[in-house]
């Protein structure tokens, strides 16, 4: 026993369904990964708030949903939170449990200090208060892949509570606006992970491995609905979403489910449900009826945990024997949100692309490099990582480490372009060629398709000259006043140059000459 | 209310697990009910075998109120006896495990290198269907 977890608890808050728009859905911002630098803590993130659901019927007052979040993340240490034996996701079964695990009797469990620190830098980068004295907790059911009948957690007092965590969501008709949103952070608390069960319906077992480290993430909603102003409803929890989509269906169909029953003259009963992928609804779970009493205790084998910072240090003490929360702040990587305004700041470019940036592994790498090694405006990198390598890393379901194309072909792609050496449609062709096959550079490409825009100024006005000459009808159209005739004498003479010379510039001359 | 936790000296035919008053008991010192040593045995898996049992449990309880006679106002609870003790920090290192084979003989049942259990939990019988029975 005792992978360790942590566990984040985030208050509900509210959510009005009322007739907003056509009850529309809406996207979620979900907190990345990038949160902590390779470590997983537990967190609880508490719902966003929906901007809509669906009109009251004629008669019906509104409904307001109360949603929190417990979720329980892995703490990439090498060993359990109270033992010595390692966690790893793929080693045979039982074969990473010591005897403490097995809660054998005799064993005591003995605190890791790395998963302290995970802790508390969790909860600092959550903006939480920490706890300079934490407590831990027995928490008691009876479950065959619980050995010792009580899981070790920190119910009454945790190592972090209150904090908050800022967040983006895409609102509106067509997601199109950035809103930013926040979210309280109850706590956030160390606790063990039970065993893994698997399920022999067949044979009427249950196989029992107690290696723990099952799933790096898991989120349990607990939901309710209320009319505003009245006392809060009854809450289910639905357990082990292991997808924010699944997490969004589950809520939502949840909602849904509790609003009719209860319109319908029924009662929401406090259980616990689990999601139907499948059929995308909630059921209940037989094993878990009624109210469950835990009977909490203090863990009699641990004193309380306390925390230092620099001004408390006690003089003298073995430094590996306490933990300074203000060294930790110091190790705390820059976070996303710092990240994120210093991108907006440094290139100018909108909120929404920089959440888009830190939204993917190695992305903003990739986006950084790039901008390394291209004189071409920032603004122009942006746009060509955001819509173009990214849509082609979505199109094949790559990750941006399995990109075919580097961040030096894009640079040199994008010098190019920016030297008008090739024209904005040439550049497309290019970097999909590059996309497809590997070895040539950019230039080569180019020269080899021939590519390169006309640098002959001269010639172009010849072309231009001669095209207007022999389209008189066009040119007519266009003095009358419609503006699109001059489309087709751009088509042609772009054409004509095979495609070698930017659009944009041939409208520029021909507008010249026919207004002359 | 855990200042308040009495070691209750009941015997359970196996297993010799204590039970612990929950807190509905603490309220006065009113008979304890059926629903609540049904909720007892159920939470605890012991045995209230017999009315001695749970005669000797409301002696208990009584006893244990008697706490109450002192005055605790603004006194702070003593969480743990160990809370003048240093809490040991453990160095993040692999030191143990790889003794599947070893463990594995403690099960009465095994399936390769797992260990049976029954399927879920057992329900435990209602109270109208439980009649006075040996503790498993």
């Amino acid at each position: 026993m005792a992978t360790p977890m942590l566990r984040w608890c985030c208050p509900g808050r509210r959510w009005i369904f009322a007739g907003i728009g056509g009850g529309s859905r809406h996207g979620r911002g979900v907190p990345t990964g990038s949160t902590s630098s390779g470590k997983k803590g537990q967190s609880s993130v508490a719902q966003q708030p929906l901007i809509t659901a669906q009109k009251p019927r004629k008669g019906e007052r509104e409904w307001a949903a109360v949603v929190g979040l417990e979720i329980h993340a892995q703490i990439a240490s090498n060993s359990k939170l109270f033992s010595g034996s390692q966690v790893d996701f793929a080693a045979p079964p039982n074969s990473l449990v010591s005897f403490f695990d097995a809660s054998l009797p005799g064993t005591l469990p003995v605190l890791n200090r790395r998963c302290v620190e995970a802790a508390v830098m969790t909860g600092l980068a959550l903006d939480c208060h920490i706890n300079r004295k934490s407590l831990f907790d027995r928490k008691h059911y009876f479950y065959a892949d619980l050995p010792a009948g009580y899981q070790i957690t920190q119910q009454r007092l945790p190592i972090a509570v209150n904090g908050s965590l800022a967040y983006s969501v895409c609102v509106g008709k067509r997601w199109s606006q950035m809103v930013t949103r926040t979210v309280g952070v109850k706590q956030i608390q160390l606790e063990q992970d039970s065993g893994k069960s698997l399920h022999d319906n067949l044979r009427s077992q249950t196989l029992i491995d107690l290696n723990r480290a099952e799933g790096q993430l898991r989120v349990d909603a607990n939901i309710s609905v209320h009319h505003p102003g009245e006392p809060l409803g009854v809450r289910t929890e639905v357990k082990n979403l292991n997808s924010a989509r699944f997490l969004a269906k589950a809520i939502d169909y949840e909602i849904q489910r509790q609003i009719s029953e209860l319109e319908n003259g029924g009662k929401i009963l406090n259980e616990t449900r689990s999601f139907d992928y499948k059929l995308g609804c909630t059921v209940p779970m037989r094993d878990k009826e009624g109210k469950q009493d835990y009977r909490f205790m203090p863990e009699p084998n641990l004193p309380p945990l306390l925390l230092y910072d620099s001004g408390s240090l006690p003089t003298g003490a073995d430094p590996q024997q306490v933990i300074d929360i203000d060294q930790l702040r110091e190790r705390l990587p820059e976070l996303p949100r710092v990240t994120r305004e210093k991108l907006v700041r440094q290139y100018g470019m909108l909120p929404e692309h920089s959440f888009a940036l830190l939204n993917e592994v190695g992305l903003l790498e990739f986006f950084q490099n790039v901008i390394k090694e291209t004189r071409a405006e920032p603004k122009k990198v942006t746009s060509w990582v955001l819509n173009t390598f990214l849509g082609f890393l979505k199109q094949q379901n790559l990750a941006v480490s399995e990109s075919p194309v580097t961040p030096s072909a894009l640079a040199e792609l994008l010098d190019l372009l920016d030297r008008k050496a090739i024209s904005s449609s040439a550049a497309k062709q290019v970097f999909e060629e590059l996309w497809r096959s590997k070895g040539k550079t950019p230039a080569q490409m180019v020269a080899e398709k021939k590519l390169e825009l006309m640098q002959d100024a001269e010639a172009l006005e010849q072309l231009c000259r001669s095209m207007l000459e022999a389209h008189p009808q066009v040119v007519t159209d266009v003095k009358k006043g419609n503006p699109r005739a001059i489309n087709k004498l751009i088509g042609l003479v772009r054409r004509a140059t095979l495609g070698r010379a930017d659009p944009t510039v041939i409208k520029e001359v021909l507008e010249r000459q026919l207004s002359s | 209310m855990w200042a308040r936790a009495v070691w209750l000296g009941l015997r359970a035919s196996a297993g010799g697990r204590r039970g612990f008053p929950s807190k509905a008991a603490h309220q006065g010192s009113r008979r304890v009910t059926a629903e609540l040593i049904e909720h007892l045995e159920r939470l605890a898996l012991v045995d209230f075998g017999s009315q001695e049992a749970v005669a000797r449990l409301e002696k208990a309880i009584a006893f244990a109120d008697r706490l109450r006679a002192v005055d605790t106002d603004g006194v702070e609870p003593m969480e743990s006896v160990l809370e003048d003790r240093c809490l040991y920090l453990r160095s993040d290192n692999v030191v143990e495990g790889n003794c599947a084979e070893e463990l594995l003989q403690n099960s009465h049942r095994v399936v390769e290198e797992y260990f049976v259990a029954p399927p879920g939990n057992i329900s435990w019988p209602k109270l109208d269907e439980k009649e006075p029975f040996s503790h498993r």
